[in-house]
């Protein structure tokens, strides 16, 4: 099982992992408006932003290499959707090629667009990554719901980081239990079974919900879910919040 | 004798689908007494526990430390009463460890310190302190079954109340779990069909099959009739015997 998968670097010993989540979920947000709020011709201040998201990488000592496989994950939904843009939007015609009857131009506004969003959203990646990998999956819920973040939202996270393993363990060992009895059999036939396999996995959620709202109801839920505040804030958490806000601003301010 | 602090009195409990799970129960449990509840599979002792605060509710009446169930006295029946539900992934629905054992206490409205100290010494009690910052998922299931039973200490609970509370725990683990319960001091109502857990655990012992109670009485008495063991489906000691 890949328990981990989450929280593989969320126990490292670096400034950035001791930071109040609160903190690092509001400056990472703040950076992530100040990268989309940029005009897409400066590129010296996304060069700067990208210094900065670099400089804060290596302080968390989490390995760099990580940093873009994780946003391989991510980026192929950004291509898919600004991949068009180059030959749909239309302005001063930067080249064109034509397969047979289809004719395709690039237009220099589109190349713009494209670069724009691919550069704003590979940025906004890599904030993410470093928030959601320097903070435990649970602290970081916590400190959502601590800056008010709508609570359902924040529960219903909270209860698939707990049960998206028991399920998919549940999956599994019902796959274990008809491998164990495939003896030959069509495709067709094994595909029917996986439908079932789904659907009585489907019941099970259903019912485990069930047990797990009574459990709730024995241990005096009445609606809401509370946790302890055990957050602080010190000065190196205000340290670092002026200091980047102060970094934000001088790159807007040099970036034009 | 000593003050009843269950009151059953003809309790009948049928299913939205139909199934009758209990019918004319009449039991009474006593401050300080272990009862067990033994019966096979689907006799309706887990349908029984559930009623014991408030979870189902047909006809029938049950009296709880003296306070009828409604709707105004729930809280204070939760409270009192910690059920601890046989799968330990129903009984951890919270992400970690602390969150877990501190939701109960926290719903109970105490203070922050008092939370801190309720979930301290009943994760003490059943000797898992260390893992108090643990992520659930990441827990043995002899583990999980030791922080379940930690969920409801941690509400200082008058009555325990445990459903299946040794099954599919190895020998260790279930030996482990059985001194655990012997040194609690507080009322407990165990349903099994773990023989031996009972005779260790427990001086009176109710016997259900198909929903009705068909014999109360002394764990000896009751474990060592072959006869009544057999036919209802269970199965004497052979350490007893």
């Amino acid at each position: 099982m890949r328990h981990s998968y989450l929280d593989e670097y969320s126990q490292i010993n670096s400034l950035i992992h001791h930071l109040d989540p609160r903190i690092k979920i509001i400056i990472f947000v703040v950076f992530i408006l100040f990268v989309i709020f940029t005009s897409p011709t400066s590129f010296k201040a996304f060069a700067l932003y990208g210094l900065l998201i670099t400089i804060l990488v290596l302080l968390s000592k989490i390995p760099l290499q990580f940093f873009l496989r994780r946003s391989l994950n991510i980026i192929p939904f950004v291509l898919l959707i600004s991949f068009f843009i180059p030959f749909i939007k239309e302005g001063k015609v930067a080249g064109g090629y034509s397969f047979g009857t289809l004719k395709l131009t690039v237009t220099y506004d589109g190349l713009m667009i494209f670069w724009n969003i691919l550069i704003k959203a590979y940025l906004s990646i890599l904030c993410m990554i470093l928030v959601m990998v320097s903070t435990g999956f649970t602290d970081f819920l916590k400190a959502l719901e601590k800056i008010k973040f709508p609570q359902l939202i924040t529960m219903i996270l909270s209860f698939m980081y707990r049960y998206i393993f028991v399920v998919e363990d549940e999956l599994m060992k019902m796959q274990q239990a008809k491998e164990a009895r495939s003896v030959g059999g069509s495709r067709w036939f094994h595909a029917k079974a996986l439908a079932n396999m789904l659907g009585v996995l489907f019941i099970r959620t259903y019912e485990r919900a069930e047990a797990v709202y009574l459990a709730m109801c024995c241990r005096g839920f009445n609606g809401e879910i509370q946790t302890i505040n055990d957050f602080q804030l010190g000065k190196k958490d205000w340290a670092f919040f002026f200091v980047m806000l102060a970094v934000l601003f001088g790159i807007r301010w040099a970036g034009g | 004798m000593a003050k009843k602090v269950i009151e059953i009195k003809n309790l009948n409990y049928t299913y939205p689908d139909g199934t009758e799970a209990l019918k004319s129960i009449n039991l009474d449990i006593f401050a300080g007494e272990s009862l067990g509840i033994i019966g096979p599979n689907g006799a309706g002792k887990s349908t029984l526990l559930l009623h014991l605060n408030g979870i189902l509710k047909d006809k029938g009446q049950i009296k709880i430390l003296d306070l009828e169930i409604s709707e105004q006295n729930l809280p204070l029946i939760r409270s009192k009463v910690g059920l601890v539900f046989q799968d330990p992934d129903n009984q951890l629905f919270m992400p970690t460890v602390f969150d877990d054992v501190s939701f109960g206490p926290i719903n109970m409205g105490l203070a922050k310190q008092e939370v801190i100290s309720c979930v301290q010494s009943a994760l003490k009690e059943v000797d898992m302190l260390e893992s108090i910052k643990r992520t659930s998922h990441h827990l043995s299931f002899g583990e999980k079954k030791r922080i379940s039973l930690a969920t409801v200490l941690s509400m200082h609970p008058e009555i325990l109340v445990l459903d299946e509370p040794s099954s599919n725990l190895d020998p260790k683990h279930r030996r482990q779990f059985i001194n655990l319960l012997k040194k609690l001091n507080i009322t407990k109502i165990i349903a099994t069909h773990d023989l031996d857990l009972i005779a260790e655990t427990c001086l009176r012992v109710a016997l259900l099959d198909k929903g009705k109670i068909v014999a109360v009485g002394d764990t000896i008495d009751i474990l060592m009739n072959k006869n009544l063991l057999e036919t209802h489906s269970l199965e004497m000691s052979s350490v007893l015997s």
